[in-house]
């Protein structure tokens, strides 16, 4: 009876600090949508490139599926979800495309578009591009 | 009527060229003695939206209403390859009281020493020079200045904190200038009594960025004594649009203390910048 009662009163303790510490943390991956809203956004984001004179001919040898999947778990690893970043380090995928600060910030603008259409919050999107913004110096001029 | 004339050059030619190559908002605007910066003081940026590989070009128009005085300047800026700004402006200062307009020409230079204010990781630097004489320094000379020319030296640090402030992101500029004019020398430089009265000043402003358009900020810029008038520091409220990267539009309210004995110096004030 008292072994009973022991249990489930750690039982109980133990479902109170889990319930604590599982305490719905929102992370920036939660903020853009989660998998379905990071999805949405490198969609529209191809699409903006697709239609984009100014920086397409960079993309125009990338297998776009292959291009959404990296991005999607790049986005994802970068906002704090559930995913690990598994493709090439930022420099080697750019090393030899020589992108200029003037086109970086042009896809940049493209982001904004893409997470506008996925109706993302002007503060929200201000903190996925804060994440990304030091990654500029691995991949302009290469 | 002339700022409709150069909204209307400003909207044909834009269709031609348009640096373009910096994040909407970023450069700012004209500051009162030519250069790319916030109404009073020059920032680190380097006036208008030309990269690292562009060269761009841009005009400016501002105007201010205080009580007794009006200022009315009229400038552009040509920046190369983000590396180096050169600037032009024309005041015109009405004094009521008088009823006369005092001249100034500014020719300004700005180098960008290091960084870049949204992307690197400390502020972004640059070192301007602003070179300064009346067209006639007669109510200068009056009251009491030494010279009708000088030269501002500055060094400005300018830094964007992406989504700093609740998710908005967030804009400071501290800009030191060594300088020995009056007024910004609108009443000459130095004083005749007292001799060299170069000193160094602290410039700031700071604004948030409400949305891709919207700037909103505040500027402070210290200024020296050396008539005796009890020159205050000047400082502003100031709103900023930016509906695209070919033109901006910029109103404030101006706090400019006591000028030339006439206390409580306050107005409105209208700015807009096309950039190419």
């Amino acid at each position: 009876m008292l072994t009973n009662f022991r249990n489930s009163f750690f039982g109980a303790c133990c479902l109170l600090f889990a319930g604590c510490a599982t305490t719905p943390q929102t992370t920036l991956y939660d903020k853009l949508g989660g998998e379905p809203g990071i999805h949405n956004i490198v969609e529209n984001l191809v699409q903006e490139i697709g239609r984009d004179e100014q920086v397409f001919h960079y993309f125009a040898q990338s297998r776009v599926s292959r291009f959404k999947e990296n991005l999607i778990e790049h986005f994802c690893a970068i906002s704090d979800g559930p995913c690990q970043y598994t493709g090439d380090n930022m420099v080697d995928i750019h090393t030899g495309m020589n992108i200029n600060e003037r086109d970086f910030n042009h896809l940049v603008d493209l982001l904004i578009n893409a997470m506008d259409d996925e109706g993302i919050p002007h503060r929200i999107q201000n903190q996925l591009i804060a994440r990304l913004a030091p990654l500029r110096e691995e991949i302009i001029y290469r | 009527m002339r700022h409709i004339l150069l909204l209307l050059t400003l909207t044909f030619t834009s269709q031609l060229y348009a640096a373009d190559g910096k994040l909407l908002a970023t450069p700012g605007i004209s500051q009162i003695e030519g250069a790319g910066g916030g109404g009073f003081v020059p920032w680190a940026q380097l006036a208008g939206y030309g990269s690292r590989d562009e060269i761009a070009a841009n005009v400016f128009c501002s105007g201010a209403n205080v009580d007794d005085y009006d200022l009315h300047v009229c400038g552009a800026q040509a920046t190369f390859y983000d590396r180096v700004e050169f600037s032009v402006a024309k005041q015109k200062f009405h004094v009521d009281a008088l009823n006369l307009n005092i001249k100034q020409h500014v020719l300004g230079v700005k180098a960008r020493l290091y960084g870049d204010i949204v992307y690197s990781r400390f502020p972004q630097i640059s070192l301007g020079i602003q070179h300064k004489k009346l067209d006639d320094p007669t109510v200068a000379y009056l009251l009491g200045a030494d010279e009708d020319s000088g030269t501002d030296v500055y060094l400005a640090a300018s830094k964007l904190h992406l989504g700093a402030i609740g998710g908005y992101n967030w804009l400071w500029n501290i800009t030191a200038r060594s300088t020995e004019a009056n007024q910004t020398g609108l009443l000459g430089f130095g004083s005749a009594e007292r001799g060299n009265q170069r000193e160094i000043v602290l410039e700031a402003s700071t604004a948030i960025l409400f949305g891709r358009h919207l700037a909103l900020g505040v500027e402070y810029r210290q200024k020296p004594d050396n008539l005796g008038l009890k020159e205050d520091d000047w400082s502003n409220v100031f709103v900023a649009w930016f509906p695209n990267k070919v033109i901006s539009l910029t109103a404030a309210w101006l706090d400019l203390g006591e000028i030339a004995g006439a206390k409580n110096q306050k107005g409105a004030y209208f700015s807009v910048t096309g950039y190419f």
